[in-house]
């Protein structure tokens, strides 16, 4: 190639770079052809709520996780749900439409149970005993770790409980919120004591500002 | 295998999986094609035993998708005017077409080879081994296509 044919490609170059590239449509939408398909193994949005932002995923059998996420780690967060469950993950808001429209009305005060399809694959079988224990106790009330040990069939594991209630994959929708220390204490919890707190009073009849 | 929610995956690069569809099956075929790469993309996702270049296996699977579309119309054999996927330019208001659009005309165009190498080279900057790991040829069969493609768009504008 000569010099003069050497400049003309890079101004030729240049000039499809420019054009190629400009701003062209939207690409379509894949999540309807995906789920069609059988392959939206997770959808997920995020949902701002009183209690920050929270990640929520959710495969075809229904909400599988709940995820409080601290300043800038919303990443980690995701790519945890791709290692525990799939990473033939999509942003899909509309397909969680149901879960953040009753977290909204929790948040607000006005629902005390949650009517939702769970997926609780992450939950070992202690863990699930524990949950399903912890998901008895009433809108409003709370239980302790011993008694929740001794209702998952485990009268002396109330530190396993309480270890099983530290990793809820589905805080707020499994309560473990509503569990405290037998002396009265408000114990441990997943997204920090202040949420806690902040659910707690939702509970009492003190909703928070969304 | 720690692979990242496919999500990152259409973030960073489904506009430009789309433009290089537009370029190579052209707009109105683009979309169908465009569902059919990211299908077979996730499909495969799960079993990927090296994540080091999705960017480049991305773009080998668009190619290929491209490619079956090209020969599934050629045996449904249908007389399409060839280049068939040419937009027609709106010049409804007396305009001639922008600059752009002759261009993407131009490119849509050329030989098969040589519209995927240069679309592979301007739209998803792939270096020449890409353009060789993507359309399945050697490297200098890559670099050659990218030049004789820019060689007749050249050809074309300055005519």
């Amino acid at each position: 190639m000569n010099e003069t044919n050497h400049h003309l490609d890079v101004d030729m170059e240049r000039t499809l770079r420019a054009a190629l590239k400009a701003p062209a449509a939207e690409p379509p939408s894949i999540v309807d052809t995906v789920a069609a398909a059988g392959l939206l193994d997770v959808a997920y949005a995020r949902h701002d709520s009183p209690v920050g932002t929270l990640v929520l995923a959710r495969t075809p059998q229904g909400l599988a996780r709940v995820a409080y996420v601290e300043e800038g780690q919303e990443d980690a967060v995701l790519q945890d749900i791709a290692v525990r469950l799939s990473p033939r993950m999509l942003a899909a808001p509309q397909r969680l439409d149901e879960s953040r429209r009753e977290l909204d009305e929790y948040f607000a005060g006005r629902r005390q149970a949650f009517d939702l399809e769970l997926d609780l694959r992450l939950l070992g079988d202690f863990a699930r005993r524990v949950l399903t224990a912890t998901a008895a106790i009433p809108y409003g009330e709370v239980s302790t770790y011993r008694e929740v040990a001794a209702a998952a069939g485990s009268p002396r594991g109330s530190r396993a409980a309480g270890n099983a209630l530290g990793s809820n994959p589905l805080p707020i929708v499994l309560p473990c919120h509503r569990v405290l220390h037998s002396g009265g204490g408000l114990g441990g919890y997943t997204g920090g004591l202040e949420r806690k707190r902040t659910l707690l009073a939702i509970e009492r009849g003190q909703p928070a500002d969304a | 295998m720690r692979l990242p929610p496919f999500q990152n995956l259409l973030d960073a690069h489904a506009r430009d999986v789309h433009r290089f569809l537009i370029a190579t099956v052209g707009p109105i075929d683009a979309d169908d094609v465009y569902q059919e790469t990211w299908l077979a993309a996730l499909r495969a996702y799960p079993g990927l035993g090296d994540a080091s270049n999705l960017r480049g296996w991305l773009f080998t699977i668009a190619h290929r998708k491209a490619i079956d579309h090209a020969r599934a119309r050629a045996r449904r054999a249908t007389p399409v005017p060839e280049p068939a996927e040419l937009p027609e330019a709106p010049a409804a208001d007396g305009r001639t077409t922008a600059p752009d659009e002759d261009l993407w005309a131009a490119v849509a165009a050329l030989p098969d080879k040589q519209r995927t190498a240069v679309a592979l080279r301007f739209i998803a900057d792939s270096a020449y081994a890409e353009i060789a790991m993507a359309m399945e040829i050697s490297e200098p069969a890559a670099r050659r296509n990218v030049h004789e493609g820019l060689k007749r768009l050249r050809e074309e504008r300055t005519r």
